[in-house]
Parts: structure tokens; C-alpha cells; sequence
């Protein structure tokens, strides 16, 4: 990926993921941006640090039944159950207008078992045009495996060291928030060879219908994102990267350049935006413009030297 | 299609009833891409809180770069819009989905009920300028009372189409529901029925239409985060199985694609 922007009349906003060069910090979270092409008359998407495109399963997934989204005071909890068309028409119909994005495009895998992470991040090593792979270990919304792989250190290195086994690209893998002690499972995927984590994905969440009596969401419970599970996130964030070596990734609740740069504070290399582009489709660009803004009206060199800087 | 986000000044407020507001919103945009069965998101209020957009449909676009919404004041978001004023802005996102398909050829019928009425206005208004016969077109209507229909009968009315209404409380037009009405009207076989209101009235619809043969597209509704296919939190049961969704593959469906668990 070659970077455009002249640093001396730009703010430099490269970071390095380990061997991924991101022009800025700025991605778009799994499952909130769609395959991107959703998004291509309103956003610049060659503005944009890299894309993170809807999970993606070995086999098609259907998903839950509606009702699958409800909003909650600042945020919003989803069921969505994975729903997503299968590796082979991915492959077949997203890739084609992904692969000629100009920016880094990362896709996030999932399974029910180890040998589906194998397996799909095996035909995935056979496909040009893409950046890593991001190993969603921490979905809540589906019956097996997901929640285990998410909340066991020992299960969610075996499925580390199984992906980067076979990975033709760098493997990020996302930690799910719903543990005790999310610095053992960061560790236990850097053990297994992850090149990065990325967090947090949805905390478990529910919802009442007071006038019927029963769950809003058919799922009963669901995963909770936006600007309300912020202070966690960052929490999240600051205690991992103070942990392990591995670049982190910032994710929950950022929807204005200030929020990523509490992130890039707090220890993050770089940060995904989610539920915020269902709100404002432009948010990411903004978000990047904005970082831009602050690097230089700080007199910064660059972006990298906010990386961690939080003073305690 | 294209879609635009914009900052839409509110050019007019008009309290319909003591529940209905409708507003008039300057978006050319939007505006020139509007088609009937069409849909907007807005923001209501600028804060985190309420967070998500509320869609509505387009309940007019007219040549002068306005659109307008016709809603009810159901909870929080309608709250907050039902407290705007002449001269702030909105933001506005849209135009979104899949309208109404119009058969210029065939005799139209147009079913709507509650607030179900509000894309139909917009849609009569197209239907009339494909400048065919409309001697044998109908305008159908239905409320819970006279405040859900009477205060836009006049806007229909000046289609020329032949429109008939009832309440369900009688207060205006015929008692009785719009299913009633269809039952009583002779639907031409060859017309195509074009629906919106609340789901069991839209079961019914179908269901007529599909023990006659007549053609039959509904608009229906789901909750919504995104609007534009990225979020998939708006599915509803397909016929054959599986699922389809609101804001992308509709909201207008062909009837016989939708499952009706009813
Ligand atoms: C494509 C589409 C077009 C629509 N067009 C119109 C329109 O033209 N006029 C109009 O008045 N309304 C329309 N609606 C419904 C409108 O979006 C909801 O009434 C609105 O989102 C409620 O927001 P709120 O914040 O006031 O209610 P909330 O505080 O979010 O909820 C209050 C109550 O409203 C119900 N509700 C929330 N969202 C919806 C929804 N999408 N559909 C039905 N009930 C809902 C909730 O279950 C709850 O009981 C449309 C919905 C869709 C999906
Ligand atoms: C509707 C929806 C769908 C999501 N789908 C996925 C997914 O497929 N894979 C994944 O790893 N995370 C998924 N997520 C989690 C987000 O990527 C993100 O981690 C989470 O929403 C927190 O960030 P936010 O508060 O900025 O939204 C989804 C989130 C939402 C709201
Ligand atoms: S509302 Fe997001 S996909 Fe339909």
C-alpha cells in the first residue's frame, strides 16, 4: 500500500499494525459497514485507514429471527446471529469490488470450531486482495462455540495458532469483553502468535417489552454497542496494552475524533468505528479528518507519538 | 441509487392532529431522486441519546427541492421531531429502498390505512402523471378515527381520483376497516393493488388479493439501525424461506414474497 499523503504538508497519520502500514488509524468495525461497496456514495473509502468487512463463516449463516436490533439508552443491542452469505460467495461476489479498494481490506472470520477456523482461513490464504484476517472469537449471539473460543484462554490460543498455521496474511483477533480478566485472554492470543488484538466486541446485553412481557430481541439476549460501553472499551484497552507487546486495536462506543484519541492515549494503535456509521455514514472520514486536525494543531510529528502517552 | 445525507431546513410545521405532525423539509437532493415507497432516515436531536435514526417515508417530494413526512408521535424520536420549528434543521439521510413499482397500464388501487396513508399521497401524485386513464383507479382509506385521515383528504382529493374512507369508530367517511371496503369494491383482476398500514391489515390485503389473482405490492415496516443494508438488523420471514430486508430488498414487497404469520 503505497502512502500518498506529502508528510510535510499533511499530518502523518501512519501507524504499523506489526508488518500492515495503515495510512491513518481509522477502520471500520465488522458488521457496521457492511461489504463496503453499501457505503461508496457517501464515503471516500480510499480515506480511510483500512475496512473490516462483515463476519464471515464457512457456511452461510441465516442468522436469528426478528426482532434483532433494539435501542438502549445511548447504544443499541443486536441479535443479528452472524447472518452472512458463506466464504465461497464472499469470494465470489464481495471480493471483486474489494480488491480494488485502494485501502487495506480486512476480514473478519468466525467458526464453530477450530477445524472451521482452519478451514476458512485456508481458503482465504488462496484469495488476492487481502490485507489480515481479524478472528471474531467473541460473537455472543450464536448458540456453540463462539462464547467458549471468547472466553477461554486455552481455546482462544488454539484457534490462534490454528489460523496462523495456515494465514497467508497478519492475524488480528478480536477478544470479546464478557470475562473476568480480559488481559489473560490478550495474552493467551499473543501466546498463540497473533500479530494483533483488537477490542472490545459487544458486552451481553437484554432488553424487556414491559407491554408484552417478553425479551424485544427473539434472541432473548444480545450484544450491546455504541457510545455506552465506552468507558469499558477504553478501560478494556489501557489495562491490554499495558500487557502485552502486540499492537492493539480500539473498538466500542468511538464516534468522534476525540473518543479515538482517548483510545490512541490509552494504548491503541489504531481504532475501529461500529455502531457510529449506522448513525452517520461519513463518520469515519470525519474521524480521520479530525485526528489529522489535532496532530497539527499540537504540533505533532505524527499520530505515533500519542500511541500509549496517556500520563497515569 | 444515489443516496444523500443532508442538512434539511424545515420550511413548514403543520400540526395535522393532535397526534400527527407534518413536516416540509428543504432537500433537493433527496428531493430529485425521491420515488414514491421511498423512505428517509432522520436524526432526531443531535445527542447520543436518543442514538439511532427513525425512518419514515416520503410522504411528498415536490419539484422545489422539498420533501415532507407525515408521522405519528409514538415515543421519544417522534417526540423530539414533533418539537422542532420552522427554520432549524434536520438531518436527513435518503432517499432509501424500494418504492412502489408503478404499472402505467393497469388500473390502480391504493390501500392504506393509518399512517400507512402517508407514502400513498406521494405515490397518487406520480400515478396521475403517467397520464393514462384513472376513471377506473381507487384511492382506499382507513383510520382509527377522523383525525388519522380526514386532515389529508383534501390533498388526495385534488388527484381527481375517486377515494373512498371509513373509521373504525365511524367519526368520519363509512365505519368500518379499509378491508372491508376492498372486499365491497370490484377489484379489476388485471389492476394492481398498492398497499400500506399496520401489518394485520396488510395480512389481509394480500391474502385477497392472493385469492383473486390481483397483483399486490405492500409497504411494510421493521426497526431499523442503518437504513442502507449494514447493519441486517431488519429482516422479516420470506415466503421461501429464509429472510429479506426491510430497507434493501424493501420496504415495498411484492405481497407473495413475505411470509404472513398471521
Ligand atoms: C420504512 C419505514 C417507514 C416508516 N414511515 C413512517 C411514516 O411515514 N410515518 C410514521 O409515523 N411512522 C413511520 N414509520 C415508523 C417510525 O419509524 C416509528 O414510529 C419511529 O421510528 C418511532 O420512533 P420513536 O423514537 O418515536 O419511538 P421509540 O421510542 O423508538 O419507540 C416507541 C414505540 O414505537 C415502536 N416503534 C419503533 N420503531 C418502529 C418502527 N420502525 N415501526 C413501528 N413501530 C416502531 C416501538 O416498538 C415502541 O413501541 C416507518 C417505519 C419504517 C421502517
Ligand atoms: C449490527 C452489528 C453487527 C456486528 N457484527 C459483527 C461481526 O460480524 N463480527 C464481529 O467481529 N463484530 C461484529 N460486531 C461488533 C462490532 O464490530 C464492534 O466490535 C462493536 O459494535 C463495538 O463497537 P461500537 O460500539 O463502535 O459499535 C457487530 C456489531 C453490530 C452493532
Ligand atoms: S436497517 Fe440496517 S440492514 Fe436494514
Amino acid at each position: 500500500m503505497e502512502y500518498v499523503n506529502d508528510p510535510k504538508q499533511y499530518p502523518d497519520l501512519r501507524v504499523n499494525i506489526g508488518s500492515l502500514v495503515l495510512q491513518n488509524p481509522v477502520m471500520t468495525a465488522s458488521g457496521t459497514f457492511g461489504y463496503a461497496r453499501e457505503f461508496e456514495s457517501l464515503v471516500n473509502l480510499h480515506r480511510l485507514g483500512a475496512v473490516i468487512v462483515k463476519g464471515i463463516s464457512l457456511h452461510p449463516r441465516r442468522g436469528n429471527p426478528p426482532q434483532r436490533i433494539v435501542e438502549t439508552p445511548c447504544g443499541m443491542l443486536n441479535a443479528i446471529g452472524l447472518q452472512n452469505v458463506g466464504v465461497e460467495r464472499f469470494i465470489s461476489e464481495k471480493m471483486p469490488y474489494l480488491r480494488n479498494l485502494a485501502v487495506p481490506v480486512i476480514v473478519n472470520i468466525l467458526g464453530d470450531t477450530v477445524e472451521e477456523y482452519r478451514e476458512i482461513t485456508e481458503r482465504l490464504a488462496l484469495i488476492e486482495g487481502i490485507a489480515a484476517l481479524e478472528v471474531n472469537i467473541s460473537c455472543p449471539n450464536v448458540k456453540r462455540g463462539g462464547v467458549a473460543f471468547g472466553t477461554d484462554p486455552q481455546m482462544a490460543r488454539k484457534v490462534t495458532e490454528a489460523v496462523k498455521e495456515v494465514a497467508a496474511v497478519p492475524v488480528m483477533v478480536k477478544l470479546s469483553p464478557n470475562v473476568s480478566d480480559i488481559v489473560a485472554m490478550a495474552r493467551a492470543v499473543e501466546d498463540g502468535g497473533a500479530d494483533s488484538v483488537s477490542l472490545i466486541n459487544t458486552l451481553i446485553g437484554m432488553a424487556i417489552d414491559l407491554k408484552r412481557r417478553r425479551p424485544v430481541l427473539a434472541n432473548v439476549i444480545g450484544g450491546l454497542s455504541g457510545p455506552a460501553i465506552k468507558p469499558v472499551a477504553l478501560r478494556m484497552v489501557y489495562q491490554v496494552a499495558g500487557a502485552v507487546a502486540i499492537p492493539v486495536i480500539g473498538i466500542g462506543g468511538i464516534d468522534s475524533a476525540e473518543d479515538a484519541l482517548e483510545f490512541i492515549l490509552a494504548g491503541a494503535t489504531a481504532v475501529q468505528i461500529g455502531t457510529a456509521n449506522f448513525i452517520n455514514p461519513r463518520i469515519s472520514e470525519e474521524v480521520v479528518e479530525g485526528i489529522g486536525a489535532y496532530v497539527q494543531d499540537h504540533d505533532l510529528q505524527s499520530i505515533r507519538e500519542l500511541i500509549g502517552a496517556l500520563e497515569v | 441509487m444515489a443516496q444523500h445525507q443532508e442538512k434539511a431546513r424545515i420550511i413548514r410545521f403543520e400540526q395535522l392532529s393532535p397526534e400527527t405532525v407534518r413536516l416540509t423539509l428543504a432537500a433537493p437532493q433527496i428531493a430529485a431522486d425521491a420515488r414514491p415507497g421511498h423512505f428517509v432516515m432522520i436524526r432526531a436531536g443531535l445527542g447520543k441519546d436518543p442514538l439511532l435514526r427513525r425512518p419514515f417515508s416520503i410522504h411528498q417530494a415536490i419539484s422545489n427541492g422539498q420533501i415532507q413526512i407525515y408521522f405519528r408521535v409514538v415515543g421519544r424520536g417522534t417526540e423530539l421531531l414533533a418539537k422542532t420549528k420552522v427554520g432549524e434543521t434536520l438531518d436527513v439521510f435518503g432517499p432509501l429502498g424500494r418504492g412502489y413499482r408503478i404499472e402505467a397500464e393497469r388500473p390502480a388501487y391504493l390501500v392504506g390505512g393509518g399512517l400507512g396513508i402517508a407514502p400513498l399521497l406521494f405515490l397518487a401524485q406520480r400515478i396521475c402523471q403517467t397520464g393514462r386513464d384513472l376513471s377506473r383507479d381507487q384511492i382506499l382509506l382507513g383510520g382509527r378515527s377522523r383525525d388519522d385521515v380526514a386532515p389529508l383528504v383534501p390533498d388526495f382529493q385534488q388527484f381527481g381520483l375517486p377515494l373512498q374512507v371509513v373509521t373504525d369508530d365511524g367519526s368520519y367517511g363509512r365505519p368500518g376497516l379499509v378491508t372491508d371496503l376492498l372486499d365491497g369494491e370490484r377489484i379489476d383482476p388485471s389492476g394492481v393493488v398498492y398497499a400500506c398500514g399496520p401489518e394485520p391489515m396488510l395480512a389481509q390485503v394480500a391474502r385477497f388479493c392472493a385469492d383473486r389473482g390481483v397483483a399486490c405490492q405492500v409497504s411494510i415496516e421493521s426497526v431499523m439501525a442503518c437504513g442502507m443494508g449494514a447493519c441486517l438488523g431488519c429482516n422479516v420471514d420470506a415466503s421461501g424461506g429464509g429472510y429479506l430486508h426491510v430497507c434493501i430488498d424493501g420496504p415495498v414487497f411484492n405481497a407473495e414474497d413475505l411470509a404472513w404469520n398471521m
